[in-house]
């Protein structure tokens, strides 16, 4: 399969009067064409600066990426300038935020705001760049497009305008959509709308999907693979059905308990005491350590190794070392 | 959108009958009737004074009159200039007042936005900290002061332009700039401020990720957004402007309508501190209900509201 | 057990005691980091105030100006209106420290009884702005319903009314006077404190319906002192910071324009309009004086103002 996006050692830190927030540690993970790839994590994990960092719109100042490569397409993101960076974005990369109801601009109609990217970036003209709108509308299921597109987005519910800020995000036919909790701020029967959307659309268009989520329901509906992130590390990376079915890291294991399931009975909900480490000053060993129940002296020094169990999955925690086997069957057992 | 106007316009009428009846109590109330002959020069006035006002009716009738020739744009006659009337000196006065009172706006609109835009491109940079020192001192300097400063300085000392009347351009530069400093201090503050509250809206961050260039995010997407306070101020700023207009006037001996008024003031001229009041109340009235409509027209919500079109 | 090229570079797993590896129980209470400590929300503003060099810069200047309107005249040997015809004129001199104006007049003395004045009419006029705000915003905000509907009606038609020409127009019929120039300027001034006190007192009537369900009893005084005073007195003590320079403001103006007030006092509006034409023959500082005064205290009004409501916006907090 054809990797489209490369990301090896990426560091990003926001520089407060507080002090300095190294909110990513060293992030690796590749994307493959017409692939979803999740993104899971608790807020502040380090998963939207992990996103921003992408397009490049982490706010400098505070933001900063200290460290890391991010390649997309053989092109190193990194060290475009500003200039080059600004064809990319909407063109070949695109990015759908959080909250539909802020993501679009009061005074301007919807119709300006879908067509300003292609106007800007394929010189398109008017007449085709409606065109394309119009299809759009219609990709995204919005009815009646004609008459839509000269409206304003208080006009629209919710959901609507989250089909409006998906549409706005496809209209240059990008290689990339990185969408950050899309799903998020709406109800719950649009929730499962959208994602029917996104499927539809990366199997219209072949376009490769980034999810950030919190949420796992979402995951498990469209991802092909999951990275779970916590604390500025992505602490463990597989396909759907390896982390989801054989998960290694205690941490998401905690995560997938605390989601109420259907099909197992009898099984309590369990959350995960305690809370992230204060990223001013992350500690030496595993973040998790102060959280987790298999702890180690050693998971409070050293940060664990990366253990490739199979090529597609991979985890960072030191129960995988064999040292380490004797505790995990002593859990195991009780 | 229609309501919302049939709303404001009736509040208006309310505001100017208010200042109307304020004028004609006051001039009921004065001891000694304003009229009477030690103030006024001479009979012909008295004559055309007491035609006017209907000095022998009852105040009921004087009242409905005096409203109903407010209506018309009928003031009277001066008590202290004979002949003329005051619908005469606004007539001379008023055209000079809004020369002035429009270039001040103008000057004070262009260069305030500008640099509240800069100073919140520059956020806590030293343009940011210089623009936003000179706005401080621009608020807190009375136009008044700064007048008589200028003139000291650019006028007296530099010779750089003329110090007082009103015949060329060159004529216009001290009194904007003295009226207009305030007025713009105003709103740059208020444009940096809001400025900087836009440019972190999601809309701005979702422009930049549509890969759109910082011109087009700044005038397309932040400016438009970020002038609607400014919009509702400019009622206040207006008014601002207007009554400084009297202090400004006399000081560079502009022969505009606010020094016709001071004058009259200073002369306990009735008649045309009466009838300029309730002129200038219109005239300002009259500009808040349009600056409200310009509000309604930028603001898309705002007229959708009205019309009750929601859809959701 | 398989290792990926990119072990983290600190240490090899070689190098790690064995020992290590042994299950610890999990120390909970480690992991609350505990945050900042919480200081009293009066001390947390008077902190950031006192950070913000502009705003102390102008409470010190207003400071010393108020001790100076008390006991800078009885520094001086001369008398406020005391004329001194063969003296006019005295640029500034051990003798006469700010000079002398037109009619010989001390003005240094006349500067500090011009604060007097000045201080005197804007505190009034902020204070009396106050009180009718609080009492008709109170009443329309706790009234609700049709009262606030009639009450915010009336507010909105005064609102309209042009402020200084309603001024002026008093004036004309009351005459210029200290008391009719407080009286003109506050018949107006308390429109937009009773429309701050209105939203205030909606937004603690919304606490009172949480307050009733939460906790009955002695902790109620408790909560109003530290959560509803603050959140509520903020932005009236920033109107009322903001209230002082516009009444100093349209006094100075009013002297301005003839309907200042009158002998034997005097403004600063006053001291400054006299010298007018002073300054064209070069006699500088009897205007010079009056006008700095005027604009370095509006000056430390409105930089006092800003930092108050920077300091005092609980938003703001971080």
């Amino acid at each position: 399969m054809e990797t489209i996006l490369e990301v090896n050692n990426l560091h990003v830190t926001f520089t407060t009067y507080g002090g300095t927030v190294k909110a990513v540690r060293g992030v690796d993970f590749h994307l493959y064409k017409g692939e979803t790839l999740a993104i899971v994590g608790e807020s502040g994990s380090g998963k939207s600066v992990t996103a921003n960092a992408i397009m490049r719109l982490i706010p400098h100042p505070p933001g900063k990426i200290t460290a890391g490569t991010i390649r997309f397409k053989g092109r190193e993101v990194t060290k475009l300038s500003e200039k080059e960076m600004r064809t990319l974005r909407g063109d070949d990369v695109s990015m759908i935020f959080q909250d539909p109801m802020t993501a679009l601009n009061p005074t301007l109609t919807i119709g300006t705001q879908l067509m300003e990217g292609l106007r800007q970036h394929q010189k398109t003209p008017r007449h085709l760049a409606k065109k394309k709108a119009l299809e759009m509308m219609n990709v995204v299921g919005i009815s009646n497009a004609e008459e839509r597109l000269k409206q304003y987005p208080h006009q629209f519910s919710g959901g609507m305008r989250q089909r409006i800020v998906i549409a706005m995000a496809l209209i240059c036919d990008p290689e990339l959509l990185i969408a950050d909790e899309p799903t998020t701020a709406l109800d719950v029967t649009v929730q499962a709308q959208i994602l029917e959307l996104f499927e539809d659309i990366q199997k219209r268009t072949g376009v490769s999907i980034i999810l950030i989520t919190h949420d796992l329901g979402v995951v498990a509906s469209i991802a092909d693979r999951i990275a779970v992130m916590y604390a500025g590390k992505m602490i463990e990376m597989g396909t759907k059905r390896e982390v989801f079915y054989n998960p290694q890291h205690p941490y998401t294991k905690g995560l997938l308990h605390s989601v109420p399931r259907l099909d197992v009975q009898k099984e309590q909900l369990t959350s995960i005491d305690g809370t992230p480490p204060d990223l001013f000053s992350p500690p030496s060993g595993c973040p998790f350590a102060a959280r987790c129940s298999w702890t180690m002296e050693v998971c409070e020094h050293v940060y664990p190794e990366q253990t490739a169990l199979t090529p597609s999955h991979r985890v960072d925690c030191w129960l995988q070392d064999e040292r380490a086997k004797h505790v995990v069957t002593s859990m195991t057992r009780k | 959108m229609l309501r919302y106007i049939l709303k404001r316009l009736l509040i208006m009428l309310i505001t100017l009958w208010i200042i109307v009846t304020l004028t004609f109590v006051l001039m009921v109330s004065i001891p000694g009737s304003p009229f009477n002959s030690e103030s006024s020069s001479n009979e012909v006035i008295q004559e055309n004074l007491e035609k006017h006002y209907h000095l022998n009716q009852p105040y009921v009738i004087q009242y409905l009159l005096y409203l109903k020739s407010t209506v018309t744009f009928d003031f009277g006659p001066s008590i202290k200039q004979s002949n003329q009337s005051v619908n005469d000196l606004l007539g001379r006065g008023f055209p000079i007042s809004f020369e002035l009172g429009i270039v001040t706006i103008i000057v004070a609109l262009i260069s305030g936005v500008i640099l509240g835009i800069v100073a919140s491109l520059r956020h806590n940079g030293v343009i940011d900290y210089m623009a936003m020192a000179f706005a401080v001192l621009g608020i807190s300097i009375p136009n008044f002061i700064l007048a008589t400063l200028l003139i000291q300085q650019l006028a007296v000392h530099l010779e750089m332009f003329p110090v007082a009347r009103w015949s060329s351009p060159k004529h216009m530069v001290l009194p904007v700039l003295a009226l207009a400093t305030g007025p713009m201090a105003i709103i740059a503050r208020l444009t940096r401020s809001t400025m900087l509250e836009v440019l972190t809206e999601d809309y701005i961050k979702m422009a930049r990720a549509k890969g759109l260039s910082p011109w087009r995010i700044m005038i397309k997407h932040a400016l438009r957004n970020a002038l609607m306070p400014v919009v509702t101020i400019m009622g206040t700023l207006l008014a601002g402007i207007l009554t400084g207009t009297f202090v400004i006037e006399q000081i560079f001996a502009i022969p505009g309508m606010g020094k016709y008024f001071v004058e009259s003031i200073n002369q306990r001229d009735y008649p045309v501190i009466m009838g300029t009041t309730v002129f200038y109340s219109a005239f300002l009235i009259l500009m808040l209900f349009l600056v409200d409509l310009a509000y309604g027209l930028l603001d898309p919500r705002i007229k959708v509201h009205e019309e009750g079109g929601d859809e959701q | 057990m398989k290792l990926t090229e990119e072990g983290p570079p600190c240490q090899s797993p070689s190098h790690i005691p064995d020992e290590w590896f042994h299950r610890k129980e999990t120390d909970q209470s480690a992991a609350e980091v505990v945050s900042r400590p919480s200081l009293s929300y009066w001390k947390d503003a008077w902190n950031r105030l006192v950070q913000n060099k502009m705003a102390m810069l102008g409470l010190i200047f207003l400071i010393v100006l108020a001790i100076m309107a008390i006991i800078g005249p009885v520094l001086s040997p001369y008398e406020v209106n005391k004329q001194d015809l063969p003296n006019q004129y005295q640029p500034p001199s051990l003798e006469h420290w700010f000079g002398t104006d037109a009619a010989g007049r001390d003005v240094f003395t006349r500067t500090w009884y011009g604060a007097r004045i000045s201080l005197f009419v804007g505190l009034m006029a902020a204070i009396i702005d106050v009180t009718i705000g609080i009492i008709y915003g109170g009443i329309s905000g706790y009234k609700g319903g049709r009262t606030d509907d009639i009450m915010m009606r009336i507010i909105e038609i005064l609102y309209g009314l042009p402020y200084l020409l309603v001024v002026i127009l008093l004036l004309v019929v009351l005459g210029p006077s200290l008391t009719t120039i407080i009286i003109a300027l506050t018949v107006t001034g308390w429109v937009g404190m009773a429309r701050i006190v209105r939203g205030q007192v909606l937004q603690i009537k919304n606490y009172e319906f949480v307050l009733a369900s939460k906790s009955f009893g002695a902790k109620t005084s408790r909560i109003i002192r530290k959560n509803l005073l603050p959140n509520t007195m903020g932005p009236i003590i920033v109107q009322m910071t903001l209230t002082v320079p516009s009444a100093i403001f349209a006094e100075a103006f009013l002297s301005f324009i003839g309907l200042g007030i009158q002998a034997p006092y005097a403004s600063w509006g006053v001291m400054a309009n006299d010298s007018l034409s002073a300054i064209l023959s070069g006699n500088w500082w009897t205007l010079f004086f009056p006008a700095f005064f005027i604009s370095f205290t509006m000056f430390a009004f409105n930089v006092l103002g800003d930092g108050l409501q920077d300091a005092l916006d609980p938003k703001l907090r971080k």
